[in-house]
């Protein structure tokens, strides 16, 4: 299995509402709103730490899932973020990944 | 419902001010004859100031921030204050003249991720849109602006406020528009100046040419949708909101005072002597504004237009009454559908349309 990278775009807005993150995006200015899970991976996705180790630490560790299960699941969930702009996926760590901070108010 | 709505619903029960208003600055690189600024600067809040600001908006769940003016550009720390609001993770609308953003520019807000850019164009000819802005080549630049901005696949809106001298040149703005690929939008509110001055509003159009601008499907979509008869008002109607000023938006000025809207001189607290949430949460100013529900106004809640009308609380509080009727919206919605407004109706016989305006003034500083 190819390790994967994962890093907030810089080109979105988010902020966290009533524990819910909601994000919009600068190219079409299309709002979204993000499940737990997936606002579990989009804090973690700071382009250095592996999808597997988010997984493992942020899902698994939270949720009572098969780790073979949550990562299938996880790497369709980003591919699908990806496909709309607010995550990238890549093979190698991202050092400059920054994206919008992620600090609930 | 729209997510956006419930986005909107949500923040409204939870308290929590959604979109943020920010003048970084009153002065300006242009002297456009309706403006209703004060172009001086008493004390403007310095960088780290704002930055501080910043902060405290996102703690308090600000979203939506835009950053305007003023020229917003004229202040040397802008892109500093733009690269910190979307570090942050605002959604950042950036209202400008564009009079300053040349490529160099329009790469660096595409870089940042601002959202959309809103700029002023008065007419799609020189000689009337610079004669307005008193610079000459005003338009030239800015059109050049919206270009490079364009080109970075930026959003940009095109806000045309109409006025007596500019009135003949919506269609040729909306062309323009269209041709740069910008969204159009067409403004016939003109706002007494900030000292209370309403010597400005002699450059409004007279209503009944407002209406040949909203029976035109080019500017407002369904003509007969938008100039419908209102709809009946009912119990659940007059419970509602009468604008999300104050209870789910604000507005700070440059030297920190807060309001409820930039059109809405009711000062609430100043940023520099007070945190932003305590003046959000405890403001008596903005208590009283949250208490009135349509029920409470003291004409339109009479008006067969209450569910529909666009009325101002600010231009109605500037008249004097925030639970009074605006006397520009009572004319948009006489124009929109030829039905007498209960606000027409109240006034007439009165001597003079505007009584009393009330002015803006900037919290003085704290002595210590």
């Amino acid at each position: 299995m190819s390790e994967k990278y994962i890093s907030r775009s810089k080109s979105v807005a988010a902020r966290t509402l009533g524990g819910e993150m909601m994000i919009m995006s600068a190219k079409d200015s299309t709002l979204f709103s993000l499940s737990e899970v997936a606002t579990l991976i989009w804090e973690a996705a700071d382009g250095h730490t592996p999808l597997s180790e988010i997984v493992e630490r942020r899902i698994c560790a939270e949720f009572d899932v098969r780790s073979d299960v949550a990562y299938r699941d996880a790497e369709q969930l980003v591919e699908e973020l990806a496909t709309r702009g607010i995550l990238s996926i890549s093979s190698r760590p991202v050092p400059d990944a920054q994206g919008p901070a992620v600090e609930a108010p | 419902m729209s997510l956006m709505q419930e986005l909107n619903d949500k923040a409204l029960r939870l308290g929590v001010p959604l979109s943020a208003h920010l003048d970084l600055t009153y002065r300006c690189n242009e002297r456009c004859e309706h403006c209703y600024l004060d172009h001086d600067d008493h004390g403007e809040m310095t960088t780290a100031e704002i930055k501080d600001l910043l902060r405290q908006f996102a703690d308090a769940g600000v979203f939506f921030l835009t950053l305007s003016g003023g020229e917003p550009l004229i202040r040397r720390d802008c892109f500093e204050i733009i690269e910190d609001a979307r570090s942050l993770g605002f959604n950042v609308k950036l209202k400008t003249n564009a009079m300053l953003i040349r490529e160099k520019e329009a790469l660096r807000l595409r870089a940042l991720g601002v959202e959309q850019v809103q700029i002023s164009v008065y007419s799609d000819r020189p000689e009337v849109h610079d004669a307005i802005t008193k610079v000459p080549g005003s338009l030239e630049r800015t059109v050049k602006a919206i270009r490079f901005l364009r080109s970075q696949g930026l959003r940009v809106t095109m806000a045309n406020v109409l006025m007596r001298s500019n009135r003949g040149d919506t269609e040729g703005v909306h062309d323009l528009a269209g041709k740069l690929g910008a969204h159009y939008t067409l403004d016939p509110t003109i706002t007494p100046m900030m000292d209370g001055n309403t010597s400005v509003l002699r450059l409004r159009v007279d209503a009944s040419e407002i209406s040949s601008y909203f029976h035109n499907p080019s500017l407002v979509g369904d003509v007969e949708s938008f100039c419908a008869p209102p709809a009946a008002v009912d119990a659940q109607v007059l419970e509602g909101l009468p604008c999300s000023a104050g209870h789910t938006s604000c507005y700070v000025s440059p030297y920190g005072d807060v309001y409820p809207c930039v059109q809405f001189p009711l000062t609430c607290g100043n940023v520099r002597q007070q945190k932003f949430l305590e003046i959000w949460r405890d403001s008596p100013q903005l208590a009283e504004v949250r208490s009135i529900r349509l029920k409470d106004l003291t004409t339109c809640s009479s008006c067969t237009h209450a569910g529909s009308c666009t009325r101002c609380p600010g231009l109605a509080y500037m008249e004097g009454n925030m639970r009074g009727p605006s006397t520009a919206d009572c004319e948009k919605s006489f124009v929109r559908t030829g039905i007498t407004t209960a606000g027409m109706l109240a006034r007439k016989g009165s001597p003079t349309l505007m009584p009393g305006l009330v002015q803006i003034n900037p919290t003085p500083p704290l002595t210590v």
